[in-house]
């Protein structure tokens, strides 16, 4: 108690810093940063630590499995795929394409779904009926079907897979966007700030907007997640990434085939996916708690 | 010359009906009145009346359906913008509603300032924390966000962010009726204080008597959109006119007097969809006469305050 006195005390506190104070409380949302920054430093670091190219082929090395098994070698930790690529090199380059698959889907669905959800909310009306309307013919698609359409009118490639996904993933955020931009909307701060003359762009973005991030947060948190899945599910179709590409939903269809026989060839990049997942779910949990005042102890 | 002179403002809500596409919402209906500089002019009446629309429209919130509106004898329609802004200020009922949970409190104070002047970061700040001491906050609490503060303190947020750009006229929205009744004494002496300090001209909307008696130079009664009385407060409280008035006093609570019998008006005010012929006020009016039913008087001048009334004797 004392403590919380003595720092109310002080004149001009940092924002960052009282962030940083709240957030460090929160020891799950450290162990999901904690996931993603080894992710992202394998990503940023990954021609220094992968012991071999990612796409080199050991034709004598077939199938391999991890050195700390029986028939294993030190020189593959992790063991060869089944033209014997090197697993460890190709899962360190596998988290550069899907760290940068996550955040390219969510920036463009995040950006463009903010911007059509709080449209919507805001000014209600012609605008958000014509926003909805496409929000419902978007959402009638199975999101993978229109993923699918999507990247055959552009053609196949990572990048298009990218848009593709990210075009599938903006209703869910244009809907979270609104639904908290319409609560804010009628509150009576948002009349306040007309009273001294915000213009609609301010209210929308200064007073509205920090008000829906707890949702907000938690939907860019999954979306890195279902980003990634969508984008190795049309990699796997063959319209995403192409196959000499280290990516680990790639790897796991390619690696279908051997779950009986060879099931780390499967299991690795699984659970790669599975901490990046759980590590963006942890973060957002932690930032949502932080963010929110009204969560504040 | 008055501070703020207000001529037939009207308001009409057009209301998109399945049957009658034409019917109208008289939220106000030709009111008139005139605020000298430094007294406070209090609007009293039951929810529905108008009040709330009156404050949103010399605000500028709502456009005005007919009537003029002028502020120092310059018409409010010259005055869009930011000299509006700075001319007449606004305080909200709700403290918990009307302040963004997610601003600092000096952020909060100083947002009407950032947006209509140039001013750094640095001067906002410290402007923001003279009037958290001026409005009886200590500066130091300038980083915290709202729910940190009781009702009252964010009550006094809200008062600072109204004075922040020196305003001449305030409005004050039932102010204090959502706050526990020891803090209203302490938010209406705030208002008085500031009153004296600041030269300010208020509009007190309230539906409290009590507190009307209080701060109020002059009052006027609204019904259904409409000036039933209008006059100096001493006139109203103790000699009023109006069957309306005189029924909304008997009504008010009175400590010296717990056992008093009164007659309480009859039903609820007329939906302002439907306004009844005549006077508006004539279905629960003990004194209605055949008169009311079809005509609907007009505002004179009588026992030195403007009344809307036929049955006054002479």
């Amino acid at each position: 108690m004392q403590s919380n006195i003595e720092e109310n005390k002080s004149d001009y506190e940092h924002p960052l810093r009282d962030f940083w104070v709240g957030f460090s409380a929160n020891k799950g949302a450290l162990i999901g940063l904690a996931f993603i920054l080894f992710f992202v430093f394998l990503a940023v670091f990954a021609p220094l630590l992968s012991p071999h190219s990612p796409s080199e082929l050991q034709e004598n090395a077939l199938r391999l499995p991890p050195s700390f098994y029986e028939g294993g070698n030190a020189s593959f930790f992790f063991g060869t795929d089944d033209v014997g690529r090197d697993l460890l090199s190709r899962l360190i380059y596998g988290a550069r394409i899907s760290m940068g698959v996550g955040f390219l889907v969510v920036f463009l669905s995040a950006s463009v779904g903010t911007l059509l959800g709080l449209m919507a909310g805001y000014f209600g009306g012609k605008v958000d009926w014509l926003i909805m309307r496409f929000v419902d013919i978007l959402m009638a698609f199975p999101s993978i079907l229109l993923a699918i359409v999507v990247v055959s009118v552009m053609g196949p490639g990572l990048f298009n897979a990218i848009v593709a996904v990210a075009i599938v993933a903006c209703p869910s955020f244009i809907r979270i966007v609104r639904a908290s931009a319409m609560e804010e909307r009628k509150k009576q701060y948002v009349m306040a700030s007309k009273t001294f003359g915000a213009s609609s762009f301010r209210i929308m973005f200064s007073e509205i907007l920090p008000n829906c991030m707890a949702p907000l947060i938690v939907q860019i948190s999954l979306g890195f997640s279902d980003g990634i899945l969508n984008v190795a599910a049309l990699g796997f179709l063959g319209l995403g990434a192409q196959a000499p590409t280290p990516e680990w939903g790639i790897m796991l269809a390619d690696a279908r085939a051997f779950i009986s026989s060879d099931p780390w060839l499967v299991t690795l990049p699984g659970l790669c996916i599975l901490f990046v997942v759980l590590g963006f779910n942890l973060l957002g949990d932690g930032l949502r708690d932080t963010l929110d005042p009204r969560l504040k102890k | 010359m008055s501070l703020l002179k207000v001529q037939e403002l009207k308001k009409h809500y057009a209301l998109k009906g399945l049957l009658n596409s034409k019917a109208m919402v008289k939220a106000l209906d030709g009111v008139s009145f005139e605020v000298k500089k430094k007294q406070t002019l209090a609007i009293v009446g039951e929810s529905g009346c108008g009040k709330s629309t009156l404050a949103k429209t010399l605000m500028g919130l709502e456009e005005e359906t007919s009537g003029q509106v002028f502020f120092e004898g310059v018409d409010s329609k010259a005055l869009k913008g930011k000299s509006l802004y700075q001319t007449i200020q606004m305080i909200f009922q709700d403290p918990y509603n009307s302040l963004n949970p997610r601003k600092t409190a000096w952020k909060i104070i100083a947002e009407p300032l950032l947006i209509n002047q140039k001013v750094s970061q640095k001067e906002a700040y410290e402007r923001a924390c003279q009037l958290m001491e001026k409005v009886g906050l200590r500066p130091e609490m300038a980083n915290r966000y709202p729910h940190m503060f009781s009702g009252g303190q964010r009550q006094r947020l809200g008062i600072a962010r109204a004075l922040i750009l020196n305003p001449k006229i305030l409005i004050c929205d039932e102010p204090i009726s959502a706050l526990d009744v020891s803090i209203q004494a302490q938010v209406l002496n705030l208002l008085v204080e500031l009153q004296d300090q600041l030269d300010l001209t208020y509009l007190f909307i309230s539906h409290d008597l009590n507190v009307v008696k209080h701060i109020a130079d002059t009052v006027l009664v609204m019904y259904l959109g409409k000036v039933v009385e209008y006059g100096r407060r001493e006139q109203i409280f103790e000699n009023p006119q109006h069957p309306y008035t005189r029924a909304l006093l008997e009504a008010s609570p009175n400590i010296f007097e717990p056992e008093k019998e009164h007659n309480p008006l009859a039903g609820e005010p007329p939906s302002p969809l439907n306004p009844p012929q005549g006077c508006a006020f004539h279905e629960r009016c003990p004194q209605a006469t055949e008169r009311c039913k079809s005509e609907s008087p007009d505002l004179q001048e009588r026992s030195s305050r403007m009344v809307s009334c036929f049955n006054l004797g002479s």
